[in-house]
C-alpha cells in the first residue's frame, strides 16, 4: 500500500463556525496506482489533496491520519512536513500554469526550485531535459518566459517540475480543466506516461470530469459533501455504478451520440447542502430518490464487492 | 431567420491600429426557428466574436448579417433596441453576467425599464411568475437576493427567463453550461432544449462536442476563425469529413469508451 | 436583514424599475449607519466643518485684527493662543478651516468631474477617441504643474480662494482620467455590460449606472485623494506666498508661522492647530472611504 488515509477530518474556520469540508474519509491508494478523484465543486475533492501536502492558514485538521509507505505523514505540521514535500508527494495545484512567475525564464523557475531542496541543478539537469523530450517539449522551453508557453505547454511543464524528483505520490488537481479539448488528451496521457516511466509511484487525479478520469484512471472515488459516496475500479464505477448520487451524476452527463430527442436526460434536482451546519445522516438524502428512514443514520462506507466501496443502506 | 453570409472580423491591434489580426474569416451559415446551430471550436476558433457580431455587441468588418432578411449591422437606436426585442444572449461566466452591486432581479428590472414601462405592477408580477415558471425556478428561491447567494444554475436559468420576457426569437447562447456542474448543467440543457421545440431559433456557442451533439441540428466546427466543417449534426459527427474534426472527436473523453477505442473506430472508417 | 415590507417590495421584480433602487439605496444606508469606519470618519469631518460654518458666526469678523497680547499661549480668552503679532489663532483656525474646505471640496469636485468624464468616455468608447483623450490626458499629467502654477499665480494680480480652487482643479484630474479609464476598461468587459446593451440602455445610462456604481468607493476615494491633494496644494502654493492674497486659509497659518520662526520660539500653539486641522481633515475622509469599501460591497458585510 502506497498510501493509507484513515478517518481524515480537516475543518474550514470561518467567522461562522467550522466547514465541515472533509468529514471523516477512509482509503487507500496502492502502488502504481492512478486514482480518478471526481466530485461537484464543493464535495471537498480540492481540501482532500491539500490536506496530503500542505494545509493552508483556515484549514484545520481534526482527526485521522495519512500514512505513506507505512511512514505518517505530519501533514498539520507546517514544518516537519517540508521534509516529505515534492520529494515523497507533490502537489500539482489547480491554476499553477497562471503561477509560474512571469518574470522569470522557464529554467531559473527549474533551478531555483530545485535548489531550495537542497540538490544541485546539474545533477538533475540531463535527466530535466529527457522528460522534457518525453512529454513533447523543446529543451529550449527553458530559456523562454512562461507567457511564450502555451496552456498546453506550461501544464505539462508544471507536470514535469512537480515529479523531477520522482515523489511516490503526485496529486493533480484539475490539471486539464482550463485546456482546449485535443490538449487536455495530451495531458492526460502524460500523466500516465509519468506513472509508466516510474517518475511517480502512484498518482491522485482530482477533477471535476468524470469522462476524463475515466479514460485514465484504475480507480475512480466519487465524493459528496465532505463524504467519500463510492470508490471502485474505473469500468466498474462507470458501468456498475452503486451509489444514486454516482448513478444520477453518470446518467446526467451527455455523451456523443447521445441526443436530446433520443434519450433526455435529467439532471439531479436539488442542491447539495452546506457544509458549516451539515446534517447528520446521509447527506444526500434530501436528493436521493431511494432515499428512507434508515438514511438519518450515516451509512458506513464499506466493502460491496471486492474493491468496491460504497456509503449508502441500500447498496451490497 | 438568421443568415450570416462571409462574415468576417478584422482587429486592429497597436497603437493606432496599426497591425490586424483575423478572428473570424468567411463564415456563412443559416439557423431557422425551431432550430439549433452548434458552433464548436476551441479557444481563439472566433466562435464567441461570431456570437457577439450577431447581437451586435461587436461589429461586422466584413460579411452581412441579416435577421428576417433586415441587415442587422444597420441598426441603430430604437431600430436596435426592437431587434433585441427579438434577439438576445446568456454569456459564459453567470457571476459575470450581473452587475455585483445590484440584486440578480434587476435584470428583469432593466427588462421593464427598457420595453414594458406602462406594464402594471400586477401585471408584470404575473408576467415574471410566467416565465420564471418556463426556466422552472421558483420566484421565492431566487427573487431578491444578491447573484452571490445564487448558484450557478439558478443565475442562467435567471438570466433565460430575462430572455423570455421579451418576444425573444433567437438566443444566442455562449458556453452557458460550462461553468456549471454536472448534475445541473443537463438541466439547463433540456431547457435550451424545450425552447428550441416551442419555435425558438438558438445558437449554441460550446467547445464540448458532446453537449453541441446533445442538442444541435446543425453544426458549425469552427477552427482559427474559419470553418472546417458544417453540415447536419448527425454527419459531421456520424462521418466526420476534416482532420480537424476527426482530431477532436478523438479527444473528447467518452464515457463507456476509452480513447483507444475511440481511435481505432475513426481509423476504421 | 430587511424589513417586511421592503421585502414585499422587492419580491416584486422590478416594480417601476424604481423600487429596487430605493430599496438598494435604503439598504445601503442600513449598513452605513452601522459602520463604525464610515460613521467616526464622518464625524470628525463634519465636526470640524461645523467648526469652520458656525464658529466665524461667533468670533471676529476680521481674523487678521490685533485683539489681544503678543505671542500668548492657550488661555480663556484665546482659545489657542494668539499669534506673535496678537492676532487670535483660534479666529484664524475658524476661518481658515473654512477656506480649506472650500478650495478642497471645489478644487475636488472640478478635478474629479473632468477625470470622470474623460476617463469614462475613453475607457468606454475606446479606439481613436481613447488615443486622443489618452494624449491629452498624457501632456496635462506631464507638465511640471507647481511650475505653471507658479507662473498663473504670479501672473494674476487678485488672487482670491476661488481662484486657487479653480487652478488647482484644472491641473489635478489627469491621474484620475488614468484610473478611471483603465477601470471602466475592465468594466466594460464584463458580461454585465453587455447584457445592458442587449437591453436597449443607452451608453449614458450603462456608463452612470452600471459602471459607475462598480466604482463608487473608488470614485469617493478619488474624491478624498483629490480633496486631500488639493488642501495640501493649496498649503504648498501658501506656503510659498502663491496663496490667496487676502483672507486666512490653514496653509497661510502655516506659512505665518513658519516665517515669524514659531517653531524656534516654541509658540506651537501657532502651527499645531493648522497641521493637525489638514492631518485630521484627510486622515477622517481616508478611514471613511474604507467604511464606504464595506458599504458598497454586500460581499465584505458578511463576515
Amino acid at each position: 500500500m502506497s498510501l493509507t488515509v484513515t478517518g481524515l477530518a480537516v475543518y474550514y474556520r470561518t467567522l461562522r463556525g467550522d466547514v465541515r469540508a472533509l468529514d471523516g474519509v477512509t482509503f487507500a491508494v496502492a502502488d502504481g496506482e492512478i486514482m480518478g478523484l471526481a466530485g461537484e465543486s464543493g464535495c471537498g475533492k480540492t481540501t482532500l489533496g491539500k490536506s496530503l501536502i500542505r494545509l493552508d492558514g483556515r484549514m484545520r485538521h481534526v482527526a485521522g491520519t495519512v500514512e505513506l509507505d507505512g511512514a505518517e505523514l505530519p501533514i498539520s505540521d507546517n514544518v516537519r512536513m517540508n521534509r516529505f514535500r515534492f520529494t515523497e508527494v507533490s502537489l500539482i495545484p489547480q491554476y499553477a500554469m497562471s503561477a509560474l512567475n512571469p518574470t522569470r525564464k522557464i529554467g531559473k523557475l527549474t533551478r531555483d526550485l530545485v535548489e531550495s531542496r537542497g540538490i544541485r541543478f546539474a545533477s538533475v539537469r540531463a535527466e530535466l531535459q529527457r522528460r522534457l523530450e518525453l512529454v513533447g517539449l523543446d529543451a529550449d522551453v527553458l530559456r523562454r518566459y512562461p507567457i511564450e508557453l502555451s496552456g498546453g505547454m506550461k501544464q505539462r511543464m508544471v507536470m514535469v517540475l512537480s515529479t523531477l524528483l520522482n515523489p511516490a505520490l503526485l496529486i493533480a488537481d484539475e490539471v486539464t480543466s482550463a485546456l482546449d479539448v485535443s490538449t487536455q488528451r495530451a495531458v492526460a496521457e502524460a500523466l500516465v506516461g509519468f506513472r509508466d516511466h516510474g517518475f511517480v509511484r502512484s498518482m491522485i487525479v482530482i477533477t471535476h470530469d468524470v469522462s476524463l478520469v475515466y479514460q485514465i484512471a484504475d480507480t475512480i472515488m466519487v465524493m459528496y459533501a465532505g463524504k467519500l459516496a463510492e470508490k471502485a475500479p474505473a469500468e466498474a464505477l462507470v458501468g456498475s455504478p452503486l451509489h444514486p448520487y454516482t448513478q444520477l451524476l453518470i446518467s446526467a452527463l451527455p455523451e456523443v451520440g447521445v441526443r436530446y430527442e433520443g434519450k433526455r436526460l435529467s439532471g439531479i434536482a436539488g442542491s447539495p447542502p452546506s457544509l458549516l451546519n451539515a446534517p447528520t445522516g446521509c447527506r444526500f438524502r434530501d436528493r436521493c430518490p431511494l432515499a428512507f428512514d434508515k438514511c438519518a443514520e450515516e451509512p458506513p462506507f464499506v466493502e460491496v464487492e471486492k474493491d468496491h466501496f460504497v456509503a449508502c443502506w441500500k447498496a451490497g | 431567420m438568421l443568415r450570416l453570409e462571409g462574415v468576417s472580423k478584422v482587429y486592429r491591434v497597436g497603437a493606432f491600429g496599426g497591425r490586424k489580426r483575423d478572428a473570424v474569416r468567411d463564415v456563412s451559415f443559416t439557423l431557422g426557428a425551431g432550430e439549433v446551430v452548434s458552433l464548436i471550436g476551441e479557444s481563439g476558433s472566433g466562435k464567441t466574436t461570431i456570437g457577439r457580431m450577431i447581437l451586435r455587441l461587436t461589429p461586422v468588418s466584413a460579411g452581412t448579417i441579416t435577421l428576417d432578411g433586415q441587415d442587422v449591422s444597420a441598426l441603430r437606436g430604437s431600430r436596435l433596441k426592437s431587434f433585441y426585442r427579438k434577439v438576445q444572449g446568456v454569456f459564459q461566466d453567470p457571476f459575470s453576467s450581473y452587475n455585483p452591486v445590484f440584486k440578480a432581479d434587476r435584470v428583469f428590472a432593466m427588462i421593464r425599464s427598457a420595453y414594458f414601462p406602462g406594464v402594471s405592477d400586477s401585471d408584470w408580477r404575473a408576467k415574471v411568475a410566467e416565465s420564471l415558471a418556463a426556466v422552472r425556478l421558483r420566484p421565492d428561491a431566487v427573487l431578491d437576493k444578491y447573484p452571490h447567494q445564487l448558484s450557478g444554475g439558478q443565475l442562467q436559468r435567471l438570466l433565460i427567463a430575462r430572455a423570455l420576457l421579451l418576444d425573444i426569437r433567437l438566443l444566442v447562447a455562449d458556453e452557458v453550461i460550462s461553468m456549471l456542474d454536472a448534475s445541473t448543467r443537463i438541466d439547463v440543457l433540456n431547457l435550451l432544449g424545450d425552447l428550441k421545440e416551442r419555435g425558438l431559433g438558438i445558437l449554441f456557442i460550446t467547445h464540448d462536442l458532446a453537449l453541441g451533439n446533445y442538442l444541435s441540428d446543425q453544426t458549425v466546427i469552427l477552427r482559427g476563425g474559419e470553418v472546417v466543417e458544417q453540415g447536419p449534426t448527425a454527419d459531421v459527427f456520424g462521418s466526420p469529413q476534416h482532420p480537424y474534426t476527426r482530431q477532436l472527436l478523438a479527444s473528447v473523453p467518452q464515457l463507456h469508451k476509452k480513447w483507444s477505442e475511440v481511435d481505432a473506430e475513426l481509423a476504421q472508417r | 436583514m430587511s424589513t417586511p415590507d421592503e421585502r414585499k417590495a422587492a419580491a416584486v421584480p422590478g416594480v417601476g424599475a424604481v423600487s429596487t433602487v430605493v430599496s438598494a439605496r435604503r439598504e445601503s444606508l442600513y449598513f452605513a449607519l452601522r459602520n463604525r469606519k464610515l460613521v467616526g470618519g464622518l464625524a470628525v469631518v463634519l465636526l470640524f466643518l461645523g467648526t469652520g460654518l458656525i464658529a466665524p458666526l461667533f468670533t471676529a469678523a476680521n481674523p487678521l485684527d490685533y485683539v489681544g497680547p503678543r505671542g500668548e499661549g492657550p488661555s480663556a480668552d484665546y482659545w489657542f493662543g494668539t499669534t506673535i503679532f496678537g492676532q487670535d489663532v483660534f479666529n484664524q483656525f475658524v476661518h481658515g478651516l473654512r477656506g480649506t474646505f472650500f478650495v478642497g471640496f471645489f478644487a475636488g469636485l472640478l478635478a474629479g468631474v473632468i477625470g470622470m468624464l474623460i476617463g469614462f468616455v475613453a475607457g468606454y468608447r475606446g479606439g481613436m477617441l481613447d488615443e486622443i483623450l489618452n494624449m491629452f490626458t498624457n501632456i496635462v499629467l506631464a507638465l511640471p504643474v507647481l511650475a505653471v502654477l507658479l507662473i498663473i499665480a504670479a501672473y494674476l494680480e487678485v488672487r482670491d480662494i476661488q481662484v486657487q480652487a479653480l487652478i488647482i482643479g484644472l491641473f489635478s484630474w489627469p491621474w484620475v482620467a488614468r484610473a478611471v479609464r483603465a477601470q471602466t476598461m475592465s468594466l466594460r468587459s464584463r458580461d454585465f455590460v453587455d447584457l445592458a446593451r442587449l437591453s436597449g440602455a443607452p451608453v449614458r445610462r450603462i456608463i452612470l449606472r452600471e459602471i459607475a456604481p462598480n466604482m463608487a468607493s473608488y470614485l469617493f476615494m478619488v474624491f478624498i485623494l483629490l480633496f486631500g491633494g488639493s488642501v495640501l496644494f493649496a498649503a504648498t502654493l501658501d506656503f510659498i506666498g502663491l496663496g490667496p492674497t487676502e483672507g486666512i486659509s490653514l496653509g497661510l497659518m502655516l506659512r505665518n508661522a513658519v516665517t515669524w520662526t514659531a517653531l524656534q520660539l516654541g509658540m506651537w500653539w501657532w502651527f499645531v492647530p493648522p497641521g493637525l486641522g489638514i492631518t485630521a481633515i484627510v486622515g477622517a475622509l481616508y478611514i471613511m472611504n474604507v467604511g464606504l469599501d464595506e458599504v458598497f460591497n454586500p460581499r465584505l458585510r458578511e463576515t
